[in-house]
């Protein structure tokens, strides 16, 4: 039962994640001990990418640290401390994972999760993480694109967006135990966000899977949208034909819309948006227009009121 | 006479005074050595905020203690912790100033006059400013007790201003603002009891 002890793992079974994502730079910190002899071979071959090269959506942007990704989460269903998925999530049990996949879809599926990743290869993605509240990490995650997935279930021709939704336990969840929120957890896309290639479906972190704080065992990533976007412990997609609710929105309507996109120029109601801190960073940098992935993205939103469209 | 005892070197409130500084320490301590969470510097930010807060509900459950208990050398330690109420939102305050803006004004001063939850702190500490100037016991006795204790009365507007503060800058689960906001409610609540209860006390004696 090794899931359950996720958030106590003693660091020393860690890869330290120098090591996973610069074998060279970690090196150099430990100095020239003789031990660099031995590993030299291989760290010539590996590089800061966990695949041996930079991915077209990747940030070359330096990783947090596993402690950083791990120990600082909103999850409320495990609390809503920072501290309290990694403190409560050691009942949650990821493992055997069903996922639904119905709506307006050619073939619909109740499948394990490890079926429904079968056919595919995992791939490595270094993406910024831009939290509502105004804070931000890069995050090395393993998965598969949602795109993927969607061609495979094919969507039909009524299909305009995907409603997603997080697994209901109670028991294992003790955040859900109180309606500090309206469980479950929901949230949505448009078929066109949720097709785009860099709209991921996460299984793991630094090469590991996903602990349970973290989402364990699927999960969505949308990396020019808000944090709370990426809906986590995933156990349905349904693709609809309207816009479909979602958690924050239907908490506070004027403050979270059905967007979320990254954007330093519309603030929250109550604070500025304009900038962020980056976790283990002193000093606060300006937040990117979608989260610097405007390049990539901002073609999904040609002609629409971003203002407007929160 | 009260202000006379309370100024009298004491062993108690030496206790007091340093038991005022353990929660600066414990969170100097833990910033020290790498214990708090990954983002430290909210951590500093709303660990000071949390305890002025509590400070400031120390301060107000002091006089209701004294009636209580009859112990009345209890009003002596309201000073201290109204002042410590005043450190932990100074610090606060500076937090907020230098890690989070960075002394940048041009963002800092449209903050306090127009983020609702920013204005609330800011009036809070503001107004807990005279309370602190004043605190001294020569001031007091300069002021007059009379007027002294009205200004002071100010504090029970800090308290809910800070309770406001604390419900509208949290995300969404409101129940920790709420529990401080019921304890003030309750602080309060206790003075207007005790004060209708003095009058009705006074009306009947007057009447006989």
């Amino acid at each position: 039962m090794s899931r359950i002890q996720v958030p106590k793992i003693p660091s020393s079974e860690l890869t330290p994640e120098p090591l996973y994502y610069s074998r060279r730079t970690w090196l150099s910190l430990v100095g020239l001990s003789g031990i660099s002899a031995f590993i030299a071979p291989s760290a010539a071959a590996q590089d800061r990418w966990p695949q041996g090269k930079q991915g077209p959506y990747d940030t070359d942007e330096k990783p947090s640290t596993f402690r950083e990704i791990t120990t600082y989460n909103n999850f409320y269903e495990f609390g809503t401390d920072k501290s309290d998925p990694a403190a409560y999530s050691g009942d949650f049990k990821p493992k055997p994972w069903t996922v639904r996949i119905d709506g307006h879809v050619k073939k619909e599926a109740d499948v394990q999760l490890e079926d429904l990743l079968k056919p595919f290869a995992v791939e490595d993605r270094i993406y910024r993480m831009r939290c509502v509240e105004g804070w931000s990490m890069v995050i090395p995650w393993r998965g598969i694109p949602l795109a993927s997935i969607l061609k495979r279930v094919e969507p039909t021709s009524k299909a305009r967006y995907v409603a997603f939704q997080t697994v209901l336990r109670p028991e294992e969840m003790p955040g859900q135990r109180r309606r500090v929120l309206d469980w479950p957890y929901v949230e949505g896309l448009r078929l066109d966000e949720a097709l785009h290639p860099l709209t991921f479906m996460a299984t793991g972190l630094y090469g590991r899977d996903l602990p349970n704080q973290n989402g364990a065992p699927f999960r969505l990533v949308v990396p020019w949208k808000y944090g709370f976007k990426s809906i986590k412990s995933i156990v349905r997609m349904t693709l609809t034909a309207t816009e479909p609710p979602t958690t924050w929105n239907l908490s506070a309507p004027d403050e979270y819309g059905f967007y979320s996109n990254v954007n330093p120029e519309v603030d929250h109601p109550r604070w500025s948006q304009k900038t962020e801190r980056r976790i283990g960073e002193f000093g606060k940098r300006k937040t990117l227009m979608l989260n610097g992935y405007a390049g990539l993205v901002e073609g999904l939103y040609a002609g629409m009121d971003l203002k407007k469209h929160y | 006479m009260t202000s006379d005892r309370g100024s009298r070197f004491r062993w108690s409130k030496v206790v007091a005074f340093v038991l005022g500084l353990v929660p600066f320490a414990w969170l100097a301590y833990r910033f020290a050595t790498d214990q708090l969470s990954v983002n430290p510097l909210d951590d500093i930010t709303d660990e000071t905020g949390t305890w002025t807060l509590r400070f400031i509900l120390i301060t107000l459950a002091i006089t209701p203690l004294r009636d209580l208990t009859g112990w009345s050398r209890l009003s002596t330690y309201r000073r201290m912790a109204g002042l410590y109420a005043f450190f932990y939102g100074s610090l606060h305050f500076l937090a907020y100033l230098s890690f989070d803006k960075f002394f940048d004004w041009a963002e800092i001063l449209p903050d306090l006059a127009s983020r609702r939850f920013i204005v609330a702190g800011f009036a809070a500490w503001l107004l807990m400013l005279p309370l602190a100037i004043t605190s001294p016991t020569f001031v007091t006795r300069w002021m007059g007790g009379k007027a002294w204790k009205r200004l002071h009365r100010a504090v029970y507007v800090v308290a809910i201003l800070g309770v406001v503060h604390y419900l509208w800058l949290v995300k969404f689960d409101i129940q920790r603002p709420l529990i401080y906001g019921a304890l003030v409610i309750a602080l309060l609540g206790y003075r207007v009891w005790a004060w209708w209860k003095r009058r009705s006390v006074g009306t009947s004696a007057h009447a006989r």
